[in-house]
């Protein structure tokens, strides 16, 4: 567009760091999950008490200076366990859509370049992968098995890995019907280069958003997982498991299950408006 | 004399996504008098389509009208509360979009859409309305004029929809009428009829109107007066002939210029005798599943020859849907022949570009009509530029630094913009780095579809002059696909006309004035000239017409 800067100038507009537009709720949304990193990293360092330790002569115990999230069913810290279910929670959730998305992202492209059979069988496989409820999936497995952090991780990872395919396979298929990947290819480019180079920057800003929220339903997974009694093993606890564990208080209003259910909440919220109001680059070069 | 439509100081901004206003109107004035047509000329992004919107006191998202008025039958636009602008829309003051295509519904019956302006605004009873849409598909010389509007628009052709846009921006019989580059999208055959119909219509219905438009031949048989548009400021305006014979500005010269590139016939090359460099052999492409009979579904090129000599450019024409295409997909490997061969520089080449050697690759390259779809987004021009380097030559990282600039430099494009990436240049750039990707490989053979089509005039004549000069001084042959006759004419040795898959003749530009097959004939004298009088004059053989055209 052609264009004349006008003697106006310039008018207060959006927020702007390097040259990427920011917008309020995504940064609430960053500043929470960041902290929720933090302390997922730093945990071992900053709870008051060990996870294990009865502390409280009381169980259910309510919010107080010494206990600060009260105490669960046993008379344990609530904000230590908090604090380190963090990491349980997290990390397998973090590994799991690591995995799920970075198998699925592949597959996915794979898929859409070389067409054909491979599409066909790698579609349905997964598909019908697809088909199988993720729940009762995960309960088989686990029942098969055994529950450890690595069964948790590479079944959640397997449960998404369809829907990842499906997402990357659709965004690849329209980015591979374009002229470039059509130059690269009687170029002779090798099938990685095309996949590296010319189908993935091009897919990777939905792809990223698909998985944050792939993610969200992974910790969803986990929690409910946990929830059941499935997840990750006892002295050690996920927030989800947190739940389950202290569901008993729920009739006298203890702290104790309702802040795990927070915690719950507030990373999967956060995530949420962190990815829709993800920066995004200002175009317009004679800005500066 | 009070006219029909007055711009006063019409000043329209924009914000761009950093929050700088940008000026897109910058005090403009014009006048349309009653049953007058003003053409609104100048390169994309001069204005002329906001404009054009801003009769109707519309600005397009994220442009805002800031100042001066557009009185329009004595209403002025811009100060209307958006509700009576809504009324006055459709009824007093209409619009046919570029593409018609595009602005029909393709789940509603073609009546129904052409009639909901009338049911809208109530300005008429259903009945009568479609007896008037009736009569405007008659005036507009539709076939079928009875029974075409219980059609879905897919079942119409694109010139058919057009007529059908300016029938549905008829109907409620506006004042003023839009024409946002109607024809634009047409074949030329096509055109011929579509302008025809409008230009009949007008006159009938003493319709004043704005239309919009890069092509200066084809304002020339419709509009009254020109305004030269550039960078949202008029830059000239007169009457047609006035602009046509004794244009003033620089800018308008530039585009007059464009329409009729010179054609220098190249005496130095050794004639057809010379070394073939590409040979096709009756090839024949199709799409869809084989049939018993090992043809595919539909044939899009059947059997087609032809021969290109090492240094000469070879020119293939033909109208959408006729093959061209699909020709040069087909002698690029993209898209494997079911029948003949291609043999290259002596060599038989494989049907498919996996069965052929990289240095076989490297020296056939094609560049593509879009630019935008042809450059990856995610990439920098260096990358863009690098990559042909690094696959076909292995240079290392500093030789092929200094590569980049040099093709940059062969390109005209400045190397500053290195670390671009293409949504930041301009169509033109685009289109320069398309080639210099080509151009990286160092071919023999480039072939360039309809490269110049998606560029305004102006901008698609300095990149024919660019190959022409870059022909000169690597030694290139050019298969040069193209709609736009008069580049083939300015840049190719031989010119093959296809028509429905089939080459039809092999003429040599000198030949054009007299060629031998209808339907060759046919498709010339549909090209626009620079003469008001042209459309009146034309005269074709309305045999050939039938024979050849699905309008």
């Amino acid at each position: 567009m052609t264009s004349v800067t006008t003697s106006a100038g310039r008018k207060p507009g959006p927020t702007s760091l390097f040259g990427y537009r920011i917008n309020a709720v995504g940064v609430v949304g960053a500043l929470i999950v960041t902290f929720w990193i933090v302390v997922a990293f730093a945990a071992p360092m900053i709870i008051p008490h060990p996870v294990g330790d009865i502390v409280d002569t009381d169980y259910f115990g309510p919010m107080s200076r010494e206990l600060w999230l009260g105490s669960d069913y046993l008379g344990r810290d609530m904000t230590s366990r908090i604090l380190m279910g963090a990491r349980y929670t997290l990390g397998i959730s973090v590994a799991s859509v690591i995995i799920a998305g970075a198998s699925g992202v592949t597959l996915g492209m794979i898929a859409a370049i070389t067409g054909g059979v491979v599409d066909m069988v790698l579609s349905r496989l997964l598909d019908a992968l697809s088909s199988i409820p993720s729940k009762l999936f995960s309960l088989v497995v686990v029942a098969a098995v055994g529950s450890s952090i690595p069964v948790l991780i590479v079944t959640m990872a397997v449960i998404y890995i369809p829907g990842a395919y499906r997402f990357a396979r659709a965004l690849a298929v329209n980015i591979n019907t374009m002229d470039f990947v059509v130059v690269a290819r009687i170029r002779g480019e090798s099938l990685w280069y095309l996949i590296r180079a010319e189908i993935l920057p091009n897919i990777i800003g939905p792809v990223l958003v698909d998985l944050g929220l792939r993610f969200v339903f992974i910790v969803l997974l986990l929690s409910g997982m946990s929830f059941l009694g499935l997840g990750v093993r006892p002295p050690y606890a996920d927030w989800g498991a947190l739940v389950r564990e202290n569901i008993g208080g729920l009739p006298y209003a203890a702290p104790a299950v309702i802040f795990p259910s927070l915690a719950i909440a507030s990373l999967t919220i956060a995530i949420n408006l962190l990815i829709d109001n993800l920066p995004t680059k200002i175009r317009d070069r004679e800005a500066s | 004399m009070t006219s029909l439509v007055q711009i006063r100081d019409l000043r329209v901004e924009a914000t761009t996504d950093s929050g700088r206003t940008i000026e897109i109107i910058g005090g403009v004035d014009l006048d349309i008098a009653e049953g007058e047509i003003v053409a609104l000329i100048g390169e994309s992004g001069s204005g002329k389509t906001t404009m054009a919107m801003s009769l109707m006191g519309y600005a397009r998202a994220g442009c805002r009208i800031v100042g001066g008025s557009v009185v329009v039958d004595g209403v002025d636009m811009v100060a209307l509360p958006e509700k009576d602008k809504a009324a006055v829309r459709g009824a007093k003051i209409a619009y046919v979009p570029q593409s018609a295509a595009a602005a029909f519904n393709p789940a509603i019956r073609i009546m129904d859409q052409v009639i909901e302006v009338v049911r809208i605004h109530g300005v008429m009873p259903l009945e009568e309305a479609r007896t008037k849409a009736v009569a405007l598909f008659r005036a507009l010389s539709l076939p079928n004029p009875d029974r075409i509007g219980d059609r879905y628009p897919h079942q119409v052709s694109g010139g058919q929809l057009q007529r059908l846009a300016a029938a549905m921006a008829l109907i409620a019989s506006p004042k003023v009428l839009i024409f946002d580059e109607p024809t634009t999208a047409l074949d030329v055959t096509t055109q011929v009829e579509v302008l025809r119909a409008f230009k009949s219509v007008i006159s009938a219905h003493c319709i004043a109107g704005i239309y919009v438009s890069h092509d200066l031949a084809v304002v020339a048989q419709i509009a009254d007066r020109i305004v030269v548009l550039r960078n949202g400021e008029v830059q000239e305006s007169g009457t047609t002939a006035d602009i046509l014979e004794r244009a003033q500005h620089p800018y308008t010269r530039q585009l007059l210029a464009a329409v009729a590139p010179d054609h220098e016939p190249r005496r130095d090359a050794s004639g057809p005798t010379a070394e073939a460099l590409l040979e096709v052999h009756e090839v024949s492409v199709g799409y869809g599943p084989l049939r018993s009979d090992g043809q595919p579904a539909i044939v899009a090129v059947d059997n087609v020859s032809l021969r290109v000599a090492r240094g000469r450019n070879l020119g293939i024409i033909g109208e959408s849907g006729c093959g061209k295409s699909t020709l040069a997909r087909a002698i690029a490997g993209i898209l494997p022949p079911f029948s003949g061969g291609v043999v290259f520089d002596g060599h038989e080449l494989g049907r498919s570009a996996r069965h052929r050697s990289p240095d076989q690759l490297r020296q056939v390259q094609i560049v593509f009509q879009h630019a935008d779809t042809a450059l990856n987004p995610a990439h920098t021009v260096e990358d863009i530029l690098g990559r042909p380097l690094t696959f076909y030559h292995g240079m290392p990282r500093k030789q092929r630094s200094g590569r980049i600039d040099q093709l940059l430099d062969m390109v005209k494009l400045p190397r500053a913009l290195r670390q671009r990436r293409p949504a930041e240049l301009s169509g033109g750039q685009k289109q320069r780095v398309n080639f210099a990707r080509a151009l990286a490989a160092d071919p023999k053979l480039i072939i360039c579809d309809e490269i110049t089509s998606a560029l305004d005039t102006v901008v698609a004549a300095a990149v024919i002059d660019l190959l022409k000069e870059l022909q000169r001084e690597l030694d290139l042959a050019y298969v040069f696909i193209s709609h736009d006759l008069s580049v083939v004419e300015a840049i190719c040795d031989d010119i093959v006309v296809m028509y429905r898959g089939r080459k039809i003749e092999q003429i040599t530009p000198e030949d054009m004035a007299k060629p031998e097959h209808p339907y060759t004939q046919l498709l010339l004298s549909s090209v626009p000239k620079l003469d008001p009088t042209w459309l009146d004059h034309l005269r074709q053989d309305p045999e050939q017409v039938r024979a050849y055209c699905q309008r």
